[in-house]
């Protein structure tokens, strides 16, 4: 298959994938768990990728994402919300002291900004770290973030530990679809440059990379800004998503499950991350949840144990088991791609390949 | 003398939230130093021995309910590491840590659906909850037994490392996992004592954290059981007297800035103190120095 028609393949399955969802939006009531599950995966899925293209592809273990995602949200929502509004919103701040606002697409922009600069600033001391010290480096600045945006004195800006809200959000699932989508292939495209070779190398060997001409500092400070981007531009959308946004919300449990995203899609796989991210939101918001049900009958058998929360111990054994037996994750380091399936059939049902290495049939 | 009765308070209970941080930093530092793992399990072990002692002391007295838990704990430290960790041990290590955050997640989630996520009471332990006078400060008496308490399992702990065989093969596994299998150590037993030597600390840490406060609640191991691991690392992870310094260190800094009335800063106070102290000394205290072989 040669590039052209891999391209148009990919185009055509995207069209196809937005045409759905649209259509979908229109048969199926819009208060159903299954936007809900699309919504947020696709929100989880851009920062999943994110941070496995610090993880999975430069090797750089960093646990700041929740912080990133903060930042973003805090600047998409203090950008947004309507002047009129804001006498509300920072009611203990006399309305707090910005007084404009910003269309969305820039305060989106503006927020993965500040995620970036913030990632630059901190990955100067901080990236000449190494594995486990970089983690909990990177995990107590998100914690500091944290508690510098609940802090009283900063509230005409941040509003304090109160909630945020009144800002523009998303109504179709389309939105969220469409913004990830864009961020993703942004990702993709600098994993398959030059760049993103020298990423690779040094996740391989940093000492072999340096050797080769890599330089070192640079390149990781490079994908630790752009990842921080990115998780700010989700931190935005994830905002938009919630409708209201409030500092205790990025705790270190975010990380966490994000981190757990990326390794059940398989470390170094884009299309794992997505894949995971929409399998694990639903399966923590939607499919288990007639766990919750106290009343549940089968076929007049009373089952036992279920009441609000067991829907949590399943999902937990359930991740449980997805890391002792697929140690690799959904993905592995492989992709999901149209090239990938046409071969998977030709082997089964095609003719047999030839020993020039395929037959040229496209 | 008046600012000695203000800020003495302050000063001891950093002391004793720092010989807390001590037993739990403790269990992170000796598994790190053998199995190069963070447990993240080890804070929600820490939250689930206090569930324990509330459950245990509604049903039975204290005196039995107290040996009860620390048993019960140092089982789920051990059958963790039994059915979560040595599956993995040849799996690479990002597997082992997401297998530690999974069983992270797994204690909160069932701590979450047997307490219904409300904060339970713990129970006062008579004696060491009672209120004595220093100086003429008041404070419960768990706050001068704590960093006696600790100072004494520490000196066990290293006596037991520097004297006993189980000791001489904790310090062997650790300088070389590979070299000491092959030297005859029995690996697994060698880490499952350590497991079972961090949960008893963690579950004697436990006992005297909680009575300082009100209630346990499902998430109430994870900050505790986050800045033990800062303390780890603080003094150079894999080192015992190092994350026991650190500890201290963190307690103490970290109740100076509540006395001075940054209360929202003494979290991110400890975070930021490691990142100055990491960018100073990349390993830690006393942390070894890693050199990269070519």
């Amino acid at each position: 298959m040669n590039k052209r028609t891999k391209m148009m393949w990919n185009a055509g399955l995207i069209a196809a994938l937005l045409a759905t969802l649209f259509i979908l939006e229109q048969i199926l009531p819009s208060g159903s768990m299954f936007f809900t599950v699309l919504k947020k995966g696709a929100i989880y899925a851009l920062v999943a990728v994110s941070m496995n293209l610090l993880n999975g592809f430069t090797g750089l273990f960093s646990l700041g994402q929740a912080g990133f995602m903060l930042l973003g949200a805090y600047a998409y929502a203090i950008l947004t919300i309507p002047v009129e509004s804001r006498g509300s919103v920072y009611q203990y701040f006399d309305g707090g002291i910005i007084q404009f606002t910003v269309p969305v697409p820039v305060a989106l922009i503006a927020g993965g900004l500040l995620a970036a600069v913030f990632a630059f600033l901190i990955g100067l001391p901080v990236l000449r770290l190494k594995s486990d010290y970089l983690a909990i480096a990177t995990l107590g600045f998100a914690e500091i973030i944290r508690a510098v945006f609940q802090w009283d004195k900063l509230g005409p800006i941040t509003n304090g530990s109160n909630l945020l809200r009144n800002f523009p959000s998303f109504k179709s699932v389309l939105y969220p679809f469409v913004v990830s989508g864009i961020c993703i292939a942004l990702i993709v495209m600098l994993i398959n440059s030059t760049y993103g070779r020298a990423f690779k190398a040094i996740r391989d060997d940093e000492i072999a990379a340096e050797a080769m001409g890599i330089n070192l500092a640079h390149h990781k400070r490079l994908a630790f800004v752009i990842s921080s981007f990115f998780a700010g531009v989700s931190g935005g959308l994830l905002a938009m998503y919630q409708t209201t946004i409030q500092a205790s919300m990025f705790k270190s449990a975010m990380t966490y499950e994000i981190l757990l995203i990326v390794v059940i899609g398989g470390i170094g796989s884009v299309t794992g991350s997505c894949i995971s991210s929409f399998l694990f939101i639903a399966c923590s918001e939607w499919w288990l949840r007639f766990l919750d049900n106290e009343n549940l009958y089968l076929g007049g058998f009373h089952v036992p144990f279920l009441r609000p929360g067991f829907r949590k111990v399943v999902f937990a054994l359930v991740i449980m088991i997805m890391v002792l037996f697929y140690r690799q994750g959904i993905m592995g380091t492989k992709e999901f791609s149209v090239e990938g399936i046409a071969d998977f059939f030709k082997n089964k049902f095609g003719r047999k390949k030839t020993a020039e290495g395929g037959a040229s049939h496209e | 003398m008046d600012w000695i009765t203000k800020n003495l308070p302050y000063l001891m209970a950093g002391v004793s939230v720092g010989g807390q941080y001590a037993l739990i930093a403790i269990g992170y530092t000796m598994v790190y130093g053998i199995l190069r793992l963070i447990n993240f399990a080890h804070g929600d072990i820490f939250m689930v021995a206090g569930l324990i002692m509330v459950y245990a002391t509604t049903a039975m007295p204290i005196y039995i309910a107290i040996p009860l838990m620390i048993v019960v704990t140092v089982f789920l430290g051990f059958m963790v590491e039994r059915v979560a960790y040595k599956p993995l041990r040849s799996a690479p290590r990002m597997s082992i840590m997401i297998s530690a955050i999974g069983v992270s997640y797994l204690l909160q989630n069932m701590a979450l659906y047997v307490t219904g996520g409300l904060s339970q009471q713990y129970p006062t332990i008579p004696w060491i909850s009672d209120t004595v006078t220093i100086f003429g400060a008041t404070t419960k008496r768990v706050t001068l037994i704590t960093p006696v308490l600790t100072i004494v399992l520490v000196v066990a702990l290293v006596l037991l490392i520097k004297k006993t065989k189980i000791g001489m093969a904790m310090r062997a596994a650790s300088r070389d996992f590979e070299t000491s299998q092959l030297m005859g150590i029995k690996i697994n037993s060698v880490i499952s004592m350590t497991f079972i030597i961090g949960t008893f600390l963690a579950a004697v840490g436990s006992l005297l954290f909680f009575t300082n406060y009100t209630g346990v609640t499902p998430t109430a191991g994870a900050m505790p059981g986050l800045k033990a691991f800062v303390a780890a690392v603080f003094g150079g992870i894999g080192s015992i007297p190092g994350a026991v310094i650190g500890a201290f260190i963190i307690g103490i800094c970290e109740n100076i800035i509540k006395g001075l009335g940054w209360t929202t800063f003494s979290d991110a106070f400890t975070f930021a103190l490691l990142i100055v102290i990491l960018i100073a000394k990349p390993t830690g205290l006393f942390g070894e120095k890693a050199t990269d072989k070519v």
